[in-house]
């Protein structure tokens, strides 16, 4: 009798163990700081920078969701993770979102159970070999050594390139992109493949960068976005929405020089009020204050000021806007509305 | 008349349990049971809901379904479109393979190094005290990276090899090539190949070769029979040794018998070396032994042996002086004390640590990820658990081969130390 009565407490502080941690925005809240899961250090995207502060396109988006949550851009702890260890640290409740380059694909949607909020960056995986190979096009790279980050969709990408094309290859599994780098420039592969974006990234820290090129192909689509664990909606909502709000911000003009003054009083824009907290009830939808997307694009500006201060074309990454122009300028970037 | 009657039988009391040492053991024992249970119960029931909050079951078809990501190494035939399964065999393949490349170097090292400590020579002594502490004592991860290092950085790339007048060239008669990706021997190829394999020429001008299981089976084969064959009249030279006190001369006959059949089966097989070449961007042909190997091959054995270096000493240092003096008193000469009286007992306190040095080893491989060696650890516990979401499966998986290869390991290596041991009379 009493035996059962010990089991059936423990079973309660089983079940009520794991429930707790269903609420995110509970657990950010009462912790009064996001944990979010970046890169190791892909340069223009997250990693630290001169002062030790992370800096970053990805890196931008969880100082927005922060600042939306918590009203403050650096209450965030940043994990690094590895193309291995993000996963695991998502599912595992050790970050409660991720930012970190990551492909939105079918299985890691459904079969890992993670929630892709919306796409922060259109991709494509892409290769770099120094210029003196003389390579001129990816189906030349027959029995190359190539370096590969372990746990990516690339990985996957370039065994089925290299078999479509009937050509052989040596994959060299590597960590990190910093291990990448140094084994890319030691001579250790002839090439580097990872996402065209990130091959910019990590060409711009080399020494010599116009000694590398970038091959024409692409070969395959690399939607990168932030991504949450599936089953806490409300907290998919918030991290999908602010990044949306950075989206809206840009198409409506709203930038860091003018949101100050059109956050005091209603403009004549309804779109702009109702995401800015003048007018509706938005942000108690979401449970955060009204002026969550006001604080939210208080960090960095809207995404194209996000996107031009970190990747732009003057920045050493140089990446042109391209498909991650707004659907108005003929790119992918759309937001669905805020009404 | 006096009747006998039993004294009354104590009524039992609870309190017996605790203070009545009859019962006590038992108490404590209950006890101690109940609550291990409920720990494990705790575990698996708190495992369960979190999975079900997660959305997530607990299944092992995964392992059927297609790869798809590619292996550098692979020890038997292996593509991206071959199951989660297979890479998790090739990636236990190459586990198994560099421990036991590791286990053999790291005993050999070893066994050198701890005779050499207790050397007179103050220079030789004092050199392997240097090379024990200094190996020791520093993490093994720290090795593993430090030679991957060397030899990627301090050897030439495959490019110059090439050209008129090469800033790099093959080693041994053109044979080896040392390169920043791997060091590539040659290999034996068979002309006349009995695998059923096409005989292929690499390249024009080179001899048509195929390379297939079936001769190497042959050819091993061949051997073990040799060697049966010289155990049989080594046995039987020391039955006349004991019976006679004459011990024939069995030495070329075990050559012979060691090196002819072999002989005719490669021969009859047209064995020949194939030397590795440059083409295209690598070497080709040959074996490609990688740098990543390499690495944790050299780093595991020089940190493996280092211990097992003091456990020899440690063996030599258990067998006392007296069996020394005893020897020389025989007229044995030092080499043959050691080795005919020394090594023997001490290898009675050596096997035991020597087991759990294999056990290390085995698991300390698992660091291959530092390096980008393919092992079970990177198959199975990275890259498929990172694809298919799997984790508690996989690392369920993979803790479970370890434990079976620790459990085999030293299962074999306690029947080698029950051979070793003194027997009593």
């Amino acid at each position: 009798m009493k035996k059962t009565v010990f089991l059936g407490a423990l079973t309660v502080a089983g079940l009520s163990a794991a429930v707790a941690s269903a609420a995110t925005l509970d657990d950010v809240k009462a912790r009064g700081s996001l944990n979010c899961g970046v890169s190791t250090g892909l340069v223009g995207f997250a990693a630290p920078d001169a002062n030790g502060e992370w800096a970053g396109f990805d890196v931008a988006v969880c100082r927005a969701v922060a600042a939306a949550v918590l009203g403050d851009p650096s209450a965030v702890e940043f994990v690094p993770t590895t193309g291995q260890t993000r996963f695991t640290a998502l599912a595992s409740g050790e970050v409660d979102m991720l930012a970190r380059n990551t492909t939105w694909t079918f299985s890691r949607d459904n079969d890992l159970k993670f929630e892709f909020v919306g796409v922060n960056y259109y991709d494509g995986q892409g290769f770099m070999v120094p210029k003196a190979l003389g390579v001129m096009s990816a189906k030349d790279l027959d029995g190359a050594t190539v370096c590969i980050q372990t746990g990516t969709t690339t990985e996957l990408n370039l065994a089925d390139f290299f078999r479509t094309n009937n050509i052989s290859y040596e994959p060299v599994p590597i960590e990190t992109n910093a291990e990448a780098q140094q084994q890319y420039l030691a001579g250790a592969c002839d090439v580097y493949t990872t996402d065209a974006s990130g091959l910019a990234a990590t060409r711009a820290t080399f020494e010599a960068p116009g000694d590398h090129v970038v091959l024409p192909e692409i070969i395959s689509k690399e939607p990168l976005g932030p991504l949450v664990r599936h089953g806490d909606h409300e907290w998919g909502d918030i991290v999908r929405w602010t990044l949306n709000a950075m989206i809206t911000a840009e198409e409506l003009g709203v930038n860091s020089s003018n949101l100050s003054e059109l956050a005091a009083a209603p403009t004549n824009n309804p779109e702009i009020n109702r995401m800015l907290g003048t007018e509706g009830e938005l942000g108690a939808m979401l449970g955060l204050d009204a002026d969550w997307a006001v604080s939210a694009l208080a960090v960095g500006g809207n995404y194209g000021e996000v996107f031009e201060t970190n990747i732009g074309e003057n920045t050493p990454i140089g990446l042109a806007r391209g498909l991650n122009a707004q659907w108005t300028d003929g790119g992918l970037i759309y937001s669905p509305p805020f009404r | 008349m006096s009747v006998l009657t039993d004294p009354p039988k104590p009524s039992f009391r609870l309190s017996q349990l605790l203070y009545d040492t009859r019962y006590r053991s038992i108490t404590i024992q209950v006890i101690a049971f109940i609550l291990i249970a409920c720990g494990l119960w705790w575990l698996v029931a708190n495992t369960i809901s979190n999975l079900n909050d997660l959305g997530k079951d607990f299944n092992y078809s995964f392992l059927g379904s297609a790869a798809g990501y590619d292996i550098n190494q692979q020890l038997i035939e292996y593509d991206s479109q071959k199951s989660h399964g297979r890479a998790a065999l090739v990636g236990i393949l190459n586990t198994l393979l560099v421990a036991f490349l590791g286990c053999i170097t790291a005993t050999i090292i070893g066994v050198i190094a701890g005779v050499l400590r207790l050397s007179k020579n103050w220079v030789v002594s004092s050199l392997m005290a240097v090379y024990v502490e200094g190996f020791r004592n520093v993490p093994l991860l720290l090795w593993i990276i430090l030679i991957f290092a060397v030899v990627t950085e301090s050897t030439p790339r495959p490019n110059e090899f090439r050209g008129e007048d090469p800033a790099a060239s093959m080693i041994l008669a053109d044979s080896m090539a040392i390169t920043n990706r791997g060091t590539y021997i040659p290999r034996i190829g068979f002309t006349n190949s009995m695998s059923g394999n096409e005989v292929v020429a690499s390249q024009e001008g080179l001899v048509p070769v195929a390379s297939g299981g079936i001769d190497w089976l042959l050819v091993i084969g061949t051997l073990i029979i040799s060697i049966i064959v010289v155990r049989t009249l080594n046995a039987r030279a020391s039955r006349i040794q004991e019976a006679t006190g004459d011990r024939p001369n069995t030495l070329w006959a075990n050559l012979a018998v060691l090196i002819i059949p072999v002989g005719i089966v490669l021969f009859f097989l047209g064995a020949t070396i194939v030397k590795p070449y440059l083409k295209g961007f690598n070497f080709t042909e040959g074996v490609h032994l990688r740098n990543s190997l390499i690495a944790l091959w050299l780093a595991l054995s020089v940190y493996t042996g280092a211990f097992i270096a003091e456990n020899v000493r440690a063996g030599i240092l258990a067998v006392s002086k007296g069996q020394t003096e005893a020897a020389s008193a025989l007229g044995l000469q030092p080499n043959r004390t050691m080795s005919l009286v020394i090594l023997p007992q001490a290898m009675r306190v050596i096997i035991p640590p020597l087991i759990s040095q294999y056990l290390n080893l085995t698991k300390n491989s698992s660091l291959a990820i530092a390096v980008g060696y393919m092992d079970v650890r990177a198959t199975l516990g990275g890259i498929t658990i990172n694809q298919t979401g799997r984790e508690l499966e996989g690392m369920l998986l993979l803790g479970l081969f370890y434990l079976t290869l620790s459990l085999l390991i030293s299962g074999v290596m306690n029947v080698y130390n029950s051979r070793m041991k003194l027997t009593e009379r």
